[in-house]
């Protein structure tokens, strides 16, 4: 950390406790740490993917938000039914920038929300014909759907509904993907589990559906990316420098991706996994039955990018990897000036960060490239695996924060004064009415691409206009400008 | 009289239904307006106070209808013999689905539809055999059923969820007001049945209320769907119904239990030669060891 010693910031976290009762201090001390290089393992210094400390206010989603928002609800021509009480669905509807191409309600359903709308006697009585009533409605009334997975609200797990027996007498009807996924939100301690429960339903029911058709005509340069949500159209833009360095993109998972392109993943030589949090297990998977190997790779700005492509080429021939240098060689120029233009402008610039399960250390690639600085990073759901991969990425005696609360993540910023920070939309008004500029790093705030080459403009632009936005000079009243001129003056 | 409102409980088959329907005919008749609410999925609690198979339950007219709120009480509320009022809360089938919210809707709609009106001296509920979940604690929350009466016999079994439901209930009383009134003994004619009961209410803090001798009388009106009391008036049978009504009019004694440990138990049982002393030695001891341990000796 440029501006802060690593006792100064240990003494800060201390402070930052300091209010906790002892419980609550006790196991908010285990979450918070000072980066150390000489540590190899995570698990030294700081513990994750823990139970949140009632009554802080922690921005964690739950198990049924990490697999109807995150992992499944971008596959764009299935329809995903929200299972349970009208809210899950309602209010997290469309909520999330997947971009996708299609016509929605036709063949493509990303921003409609389907629910069960459960009602006191579907509690009572169980909600299994009404289940099997709706799949059969879905099928009336949208035809062209690919087929449909039932994301389980929390009354499912209370009730025990059997939601499998509902999905095979379906899929028996109609011969589509019915995919049932136990995601009630009480289970685990945030959306993470999700993830995984997803990533099973995903390997139990939608996986091995083509293990004994050979009529897809595969490549030897085939590959599928994982953990891409195209958020502001994010997998386009990596998807570009793929097939630009000679390789075919059989599948994105999940944004704009579809059920086919699902189905045919086991065909592919290499997956390529860009959020390792949420589709790790699935890459796992593919790994061991299919002998598929993975690999993570970061397009987060171009000092990421070009290890990254050459990372990817490392797993082909030679025309692959002259491939990876004829792509970084014609985007070089153009991401050389824009470095060149807004490097300067935030040159020296700090920033904090606390996102989800990836961005936090991917990211910061991107901002080093524009000369700036991480001073402080955390993520809202991350494991210690997470947390092996950030302490390498961030300098010593960086701030690391696990599940940060409200309070920690406002006393934080008011001691390290970044010059911006990058989280999401729950933390962007407080912070914003601090004064300090603030871009949403989960949604780009509205914009984006952030990924690849072309995405790496836009996010050097957003940063730009962000925190060199003339309105943070307005935030003083002008009659409180002249005392601070004058004290300013009299230092 | 101040309304007074009661819960029935019992390991599931000991006759709660039957003792519940016959014991409130028998206050009815000694002039008291009572309220029986079933909070059983069966809905049995009410049928022979109505002479009907099965009384149609707020759950299942809640659910024709579209929901709870499209529901009037007359719909649900019945008046049958001794003008006695039933409601049954109903639910699911086995297997599916949440009884437990069931009651609890049941109760939250009679609550608001007015049922519990002045006039009532007393409210009963039979409810379904075990504690098993919150739903099934809806009748002792608060403002419910402040008395507890657990129907019990001899046997093993139902003296070991009689001492189940009495760690329940300390919970609740604890918290609340509701305690245990006593147990009702149905007899199944195990041996010094009545002094094993009342050896157990003493050690729970209670009172055997009464000990129901057993009768086939009872099986018989039950067959005709009648209570004792309304199918032979005359009877012994009635008479002891009769008997049991008047003591808990009249109970006063209303305790937080003190339920024992599984071995205050079984040192009970044993006591009255329903269980055998345990031989600790032969514990997780497979055949081949004893096969082994015959071998040896031999």
């Amino acid at each position: 950390m440029s501006n802060m010693t690593r006792e100064e910031t240990q003494s800060l976290i201390e402070e930052v406790l300091e209010v906790y009762p002892e419980k609550a201090k006790k196991i908010r001390e285990a979450h918070l740490t000072v980066n150390d290089h000489t540590i190899e393992q995570s698990k030294k210094c700081i513990k994750s993917n823990r139970k949140s400390v009632p009554g802080a206010m922690t921005i964690r989603g739950c198990a049924y938000a990490g697999s109807k928002g995150v992992v499944w609800g971008p596959i764009k021509d299935m329809i995903h039914v929200s299972h349970g009480p009208v809210g899950c669905g309602q209010y997290s509807r469309a909520g999330r920038r997947n971009y996708y191409v299609g016509t929605t309600g036709i063949n493509t359903y990303g921003t409609m929300n389907f629910t069960s709308d459960f009602q006191e006697k579907d509690i009572v009585f169980g909600g299994d014909k009404k289940l099997a009533k709706l799949l059969q409605e879905v099928e009336t009334l949208f035809p062209l759907n690919k087929g449909t997975t039932i994301q389980s609200e929390c009354p499912i797990g209370l009730i025990g509904d059997d939601i499998e027996a509902v999905a095979k007498a379906q899929n028996k009807e109609t011969g589509k993907t019915i995919v049932p996924v136990r995601c009630e939100g009480f289970r685990g301690v945030s959306q993470s589990l999700g993830h995984h429960i997803a990533n099973d339903a995903v390997r139990d029911w939608a996986l091995d559906k083509r293990d004994n058709d050979d009529t897809f005509v595969t490549t030897d340069y085939d590959v599928a990316i994982l953990g891409d949500y195209n958020i502001g159209g994010d997998a386009w833009a990596s998807r570009i420098l793929l097939e630009e360095m000679g390789l075919r993109v059989v599948a994105q998972w999940s944004g704009d991706g579809s059920i086919s392109e699902m189905e045919l993943t086991p065909k592919v030589k290499l997956n390529l996994l860009h959020c390792y949090r949420s589709m790790n297990y699935i890459s796992r998977h593919m790994e061991e039955k299919y002998g598929i190997p993975w690999m993570e790779y970061n397009f987060f700005g171009p000092t990421k990018i070009e290890e990254s492509l050459r990372k990817i080429a490392e797993f082909f021939d030679d025309s692959i990897k002259e491939g990876a240098e004829r792509v970084i060689a014609k985007y070089k120029a153009e991401y050389q000036a824009v470095i060149d233009k807004y490097r300067p402008r935030l040159e020296g610039k700090k920033v904090m960060l606390y996102i989800g399960g990836l961005r936090p250390r991917h990211v910061i690639g991107a901002y080093e490239d524009l000369g700036m600085e991480v001073v402080g990073t955390g993520y809202e759901f991350g494991h210690n695996d997470d947390y092996d991969r950030t302490i390498k990425e961030v300098g010593d005696a960086t701030l690391i924060y696990d599940d940060v609360t409200g309070y920690e993540f406002e006393e934080f910023v008011k001691k390290v004064k970044p010059d911006l920070i990058g989280s999401g939309v729950k933390e962007k008004y407080i912070f914003q009415k601090m004064g300090i500029p603030f871009r949403q790093m989960h949604s780009w705030d509205y914009s984006g691409p952030y990924h690849g080459y072309d995405g790496f403009a836009i996010f050097a632009r957003d940063m730009d206009m962000t925190l060199n936005n003339p309105c943070w000079d307005n935030l003083t009243p002008p009659w409180h400008k002249d005392s601070k001129a004058e004290a300013i003056a009299a230092e | 009289m101040a309304l007074r409102q009661a819960a029935i409980y019992g390991k599931g088959g000991i006759g709660k239904s039957t003792t519940t329907q016959n014991l409130v005919a028998a206050i009815a008749e000694l002039g008291k307006k009572v309220m029986i609410v079933g909070c059983d999925p069966k809905a049995d609690s009410t049928r022979l106070i109505l002479h009907a198979k099965a009384q149609n339950t707020i759950m299942q007219m809640a659910a024709d209808a579209g929901s709870v709120e499209d529901l009037e009480l007359e719909d649900v509320l019945k008046i049958g013999y001794g003008d006695i009022a039933c409601v049954e809360s109903g639910g699911p089938e086995p297997g599916v689905g949440c009884a437990g919210r069931g009651v609890i809707t049941a109760i939250n709609f009679l609550e608001e539809e007015g049922a519990y009106t002045d006039d009532l001296d007393f409210v009963f509920y039979d409810v379904l055999g075990d504690v098993v979940c919150g739903g099934f604690a809806m009748p002792i929350r608060e403002n419910k059923a402040q008395e507890i009466y657990i129907v019990c016999s001899g046997e093993m079994m139902a003296m070991y969820a009689a001492n189940n439901i009495a760690k329940g209930i300390v919970k609740y009383a604890n918290s609340g007001s509701v305690r245990l009134a006593g147990l009702i003994c149905n007899s199944r004619e195990t041996d010094r049945e009545d002094e094993l009961i009342m050896a157990l209410a003493d050690k729970l803090g209670t009172q055997m209320i009464h000990f129901v001798p057993r009768d086939n009388l009872v099986q018989r009106a039950e067959i005709r769907r009648m209570t004792v009391i309304e199918y032979d008036p005359t009877s012994k049978q009635a008479a002891e119904y009769r008997s049991l009504a008047t003591k808990i009019i009249n109970n006063e004694m209303f305790v937080i239990p003190t339920p024992i440990t599984m071995d205050e138990l079984e040192d009970l049982l044993m006591e009255f030669g329903i269980m055998d002393e345990e031989d600790e030695s032969i514990v997780g001891q497979k055949a081949a060891d004893l096969e082994a341990a015959a071998a040896a000796t031999a």
